[in-house]
């Protein structure tokens, strides 16, 4: 058990560092979803199960949900206004 | 001051690093979405070490099986109410932060925070 | 403006000041010390382009961000300083959490009484075998109801902040919501139709054995939330509408709410008093026991998922 929770914090932390670090945003909300799910996980190893599922429910799925409905409405705005492509490159998605 | 004592709570070592990078996310960033990104690492930190605060090894989960209610048998279930609303609460904020985003964008056509106070410096306000 | 006191006599009562100086409306200095009203200094037509323009250049030069040498140094500083500022502050916390007793251990002083009481009266007392549960919706319920609130106000401040009002950004909002999607996509509604049914008797389920197991009200509630959404995304608005609108979160999210005040107040009046409450305990293990809990769990079930449904709907089309 040691060794799998020692895994699963690298894990972690390379996440969370990778989601700072990536150009694009739609790459930044997978690996943010992904943290998100190994916390899941470790609230498992933790024995607290209510954690678990909450977590496993909100953060996998609704905020990860309430982030891509965002990028869309961003990239929407340019496209009806057709005004800034280069912007919408630079934003990634 | 024990730096030695950092290898045996490795996990709350890992929580508080987790922190200064959702905290450092905050500051640097550019981008108004990394900064929330940022901040809701930082929260998901703060809740692994309070629910760590409440693990007892060799214990099990806080279910009462087989009428056994010694308090010997049972991890710390204190810790685990109290990050149960915080993590619904988390929520709420990141869709708060989220619509303000919104906001901002269609005013002013950018989501770079650096830009954004520029222009509200030239425009007067 | 008063209908029948004269103008001259409404002004010198105490009302009409007194909303003259909340409002701002009021000189604070006329009248009081011996100064005439300040008035802009004449100055010819010229004169004042002149000096608009000269504002605007400046301003121009200023805010200029990457050409201007003092932001370019601010920037750089302010990097640096965020850095050191992050580092310092990892090493202090580090420093603190080397000085905390051991981990997992069940000596630790954050195990004291408390727990032990939680969790050896905790069945007796709440009749939940969950005692997390018992705790978060017995003993501490008053949290609860101050986080139930807290998602209300969260969806009212979305709701302020996207709602779109008007003939026109109504248009706009139902044209732009299937603009980018393929219409009727086969893949989808045929796993919404096989997926959704589970995952609302799921989500049910986890609402109400929350005091039997793991689980409890704002789990169970995300559930639902979750499947609504997914519902949503299949078959577009037109179909939700016809059972999920804006009263029907209106009417469910008050009545939840006032229900969790009311059985919150009963258990504060029974409590204070020291009168026994009429609300039998039941057996610990089957559904209908544990007293209010189940009754808690379902409301704020209730106000958890229809706060999901309605931050999505919210960000999409800015409207029901």
């Amino acid at each position: 058990m040691t060794i799998f929770t020692c895994i699963l914090l690298g894990f972690l932390v390379v996440c969370a560092i990778a989601a700072s670090l990536s150009k694009k945003l739609l790459n930044t909300i997978l690996i943010f979803m992904s943290y998100s799910l190994v916390m899941s996980i470790i609230w498992v190893l933790l024995k607290s199960p209510d954690l678990a599922i909450t977590e496993a429910a909100v953060g996998a799925g609704v905020t990860t949900v309430l982030f891509l409905v965002t990028l869309k409405k961003i990239d929407a705005i340019i496209k009806k206004e057709s005004a800034q492509e280069e912007t919408d490159e630079q934003e990634g998605a | 001051m024990h730096w030695e004592y950092l290898l045996n709570n490795y996990e709350e070592a890992v929580a508080m690093i987790l922190f200064g990078i959702g905290f450092s996310n905050l500051l640097l960033q550019k981008n108004l979405i990394k900064k929330i990104i940022g901040l809701n690492i930082m929260d998901t930190a703060v809740y692994l070490f309070l629910a760590l605060k409440g693990y007892i090894s060799g214990r099990k989960a806080p279910v009462v099986v087989d009428g056994v209610t010694r308090a010997e048998a049972y991890i710390n279930p204190i810790p685990s109410g109290l990050v149960l609303t915080g993590i619904v609460v988390s929520v709420s904020v990141t869709a708060l932060m989220l619509s303000l985003t919104i906001r901002l964008y269609r005013r002013y056509h950018t989501l770079d925070l650096d830009e954004i106070t520029t222009r509200l410096k030239r425009e007067g306000k | 403006m008063s209908r029948k006191v004269p103008e001259e006599r409404y002004r010198k009562t105490f009302s009409y000041q007194f909303k003259a100086w909340l409002e701002g409306t009021k000189d604070p200095f006329l009248g009081r010390v011996e100064m005439r009203r300040q008035e802009a200094p004449p100055e010819s037509k010229e004169e004042k382009e002149r000096r608009e323009r000269d504002e605007e250049a400046l301003k121009a030069r200023v805010y200029d961000l990457e050409h201007n040498f003092e932001m370019r140094i601010f920037n750089r500083l302010y990097r640096v300083f965020s850095i050191l500022f992050c580092i310092f502050l990892v090493v202090m916390l580090l420093a603190a959490v080397s000085d905390l007793p051991a981990f997992g251990r069940g000596e630790n002083p954050v195990n004291n009484e408390v727990a032990q009481r939680y969790i050896e009266e905790g069945l007796e007392e709440t009749g939940a075998v969950n005692i997390v549960t018992g705790m978060i919706l017995d003993y501490r319920a008053f949290d609860t109801l101050g986080e139930s609130h807290v998602l209300f106000i969260a969806t009212c401040t979305v709701l302020i902040l996207l709602r779109r009002d008007g003939e026109e950004e109504q248009r706009e909002g139902r044209d732009n919501d299937r603009l980018y999607e393929p219409k009727d996509d086969v893949i989808l509604q045929t796993a919404a139709r096989v997926l959704v049914p589970p995952i609302l008797l799921f989500g049910i389920y986890i609402i109400l054995a929350g005091h039997l197991g793991p689980g409890g009200g704002f789990s169970g509630g995300a559930v639902i939330g979750a499947g609504l959404i997914l519902y949503l995304n299949a078959f577009g608005f037109a179909k939700t509408e016809r059972f999920f609108t804006a009263r029907t979160y209106r009417r469910t999210s008050f009545c939840a709410l006032a229900c969790y005040s009311l059985a919150k107040s009963y258990s504060f009046y029974t409590g204070a008093n020291h009168i026994e409450s009429v609300i039998p305990l039941g057996t610990p293990g089957a559904i209908l026991s544990s007293g209010l809990i189940l009754v808690l769990n379902i409301c704020v079930g209730v106000v958890v998922a229809g706060t999901m449904y309605t931050f999505y709907v919210m960000f999409r089309k800015g409207g029901y």
